[in-house]
């Protein structure tokens, strides 16, 4: 028997871990995009928030900030149900736990962005608007993919965390690889064995991501001139 | 709100009544594995800088293996994991030590903190101006003259920013704690929701310590780094 019955539930923790991942991921990504263009706004009120948000959210704990959403999320969404008199709506972990994590890393995301949209030259925007391009075309063909280069050691960062932080949603009830090792591993009083598979596909995750991550780097900082050593 | 903070505030801060908690284990966790961690990691990133394979190869799979993993995973194989193996509980030492949440979580933490600070001192030894270490060399150091005198001052010195960000990371990984029966800030938080369901209350408060502690430790480092970093300062001859 293929790790005495319990290698299917592990493989579908993996994959749930995993889905859970590249979700969040897609959705702090976009946060990030949202919430630098508003830090480097020129509305005071619009920064203030984005700042605000950066600053709230990174000062405090992941879990904790899992917990008081997931928790609160679903009280809030009862007393809206009762109000409105319809039947209780139980919130999906799985979708809980991808915006949570998209929320908390967003704010990452933005500093990350931020920094890499502060260091294409000036000059470059002003270049596309001599072009007469739209504000969406510079965007587009100009300040993204150039961004991106600078990004992209940080965006990497972020990701590493980010699949870590996965093994946090186990807590609030979702069936990951965490959850699936740990009731494998009271099933058959081999807690230790299974704990350290669990580890295991983790470092497996973060090495095979290492190596797209050097794949990405390789790709954007295409045309880049290296000083010679 | 109110009738929360009148009913926990004690548990909150330092005492429920019997133990530390709260508050007080949450700094008792992040000063020890800091400390803990920074003695450790500054002969480790010596080795992880070695020129000698046999030394800098066991020091780099050890960082790569920890800062590979979640660190709740981590604390699970040494809380439920190694207590679970025969080998563990039938030693008295061993079965003693490994019982206790308080001792895994802190080994855990220290393991984990240990790592990524040996990566973060590591390469700031490996950024060192080549020039203050021929001179060092000049002057007919020997290689412990040289670290004690030139190389670990300046590079822990320049680590200075980085390491505050892995305290203040390390500060937010210790809220794992509760899951090996440790009573920090959290897990009152935990009490508190599941006694009156106030959930947004319990956790908001939680949120708000670490948010005060976080902003003191930054506060903290960044009078550190104004002391020791000054020499880096960019000056303009006017306030000069």
């Amino acid at each position: 028997m293929f790790l005495q019955g319990y290698g299917p539930a592990l493989l579908a923790g993996t994959l749930q871990t995993i889905q859970l991942a590249l979700l969040s991921l897609l959705v702090s990504f976009v946060l990030g995009l949202i919430g630098a263009g508003a830090k480097l706004s020129s509305n005071r009120i619009v920064s203030g928030i984005a700042t605000g948000y950066t600053t709230l959210i990174r000062g405090v704990p992941d879990l904790v900030l899992m917990l008081l959403i997931f928790f609160s999320m679903q009280i809030w969404l009862n007393d809206l149900t009762d109000w409105l008199n319809v039947d209780d709506i139980n919130i999906n972990p799985f979708f809980a736990g991808v915006l949570t994590i998209g929320f908390i890393y967003g704010a990452y995301f933005t500093e990350t962005f931020r920094g890499a949209f502060l260091a294409v030259p000036r000059g470059q925007i002003e270049a596309g608007t001599a072009f007469g391009m739209t504000r969406s075309q510079i965007f587009r063909r100009i300040l993204f993919p150039q961004m991106m280069r600078f990004a992209l050691p940080g965006i990497g960062n972020n990701w590493q965390v980010l699949v870590k932080a996965t093994a946090l949603v186990s807590i609030i009830g979702l069936a990951d690889v965490v959850k699936a090792a740990e009731d494998a591993g009271k099933g058959t009083l081999q807690l230790f064995l299974f704990t350290m598979i669990a580890a295991g596909i983790y470092l497996a995750i973060t090495t095979v991501s290492n190596f797209v991550l050097i794949w990405l780097e390789r790709r954007y900082s295409m045309g880049v001139r290296k000083a010679q050593l | 709100m109110i009738s929360m903070v009148h009913d926990y505030w004690r548990a909150f801060l330092y005492s429920d009544g019997y133990h530390f908690t709260g508050v007080a284990i949450t700094l008792w966790l992040l000063a020890v594995s800091i400390g803990l961690g920074f003695c450790l990691s500054v002969p480790l990133a010596v080795a992880r800088v070695s020129s000698n394979r046999f030394i800098s190869a066991p020091v780099w799979l050890y960082t790569y293996v920890f800062r590979g993993t979640p660190l709740y995973v981590q604390l699970l194989i040494i809380y439920s994991g190694l207590y679970s193996l025969e080998a563990v509980r039938g030693q008295p030492l061993l079965n003693e030590f490994f019982k206790d949440g308080m001792h895994c979580t802190l080994l855990a933490f220290t393991l984990n903190t240990c790592a990524y600070t040996t990566e973060i001192f590591a390469g700031s030894i490996k950024s060192m101006a080549y020039g203050e270490i021929e001179a060092a060399r000049a002057f007919g150091m020997s290689r412990f003259t040289q670290y004690r005198r030139i190389i670990l001052p300046s590079s822990l010195r320049r680590a200075l920013p980085y390491y505050s960000n892995e305290v203040i990371l390390m500060l937010h990984a210790t809220t794992v704690a509760f899951t090996a029966t440790v009573p920090d800030i959290l897990k009152i938080a935990r009490d508190a929701n599941s006694a009156t369901y106030l959930s947004f209350q319990a956790f908001g408060i939680a949120a708000l310590l670490y948010l005060v502690i976080s902003f003191a430790l930054v506060a903290l480092f960044r009078q550190a780094e104004r002391r020791w970093l000054a020499y880096l300062q960019p000056q303009s001859p006017a306030t000069r």
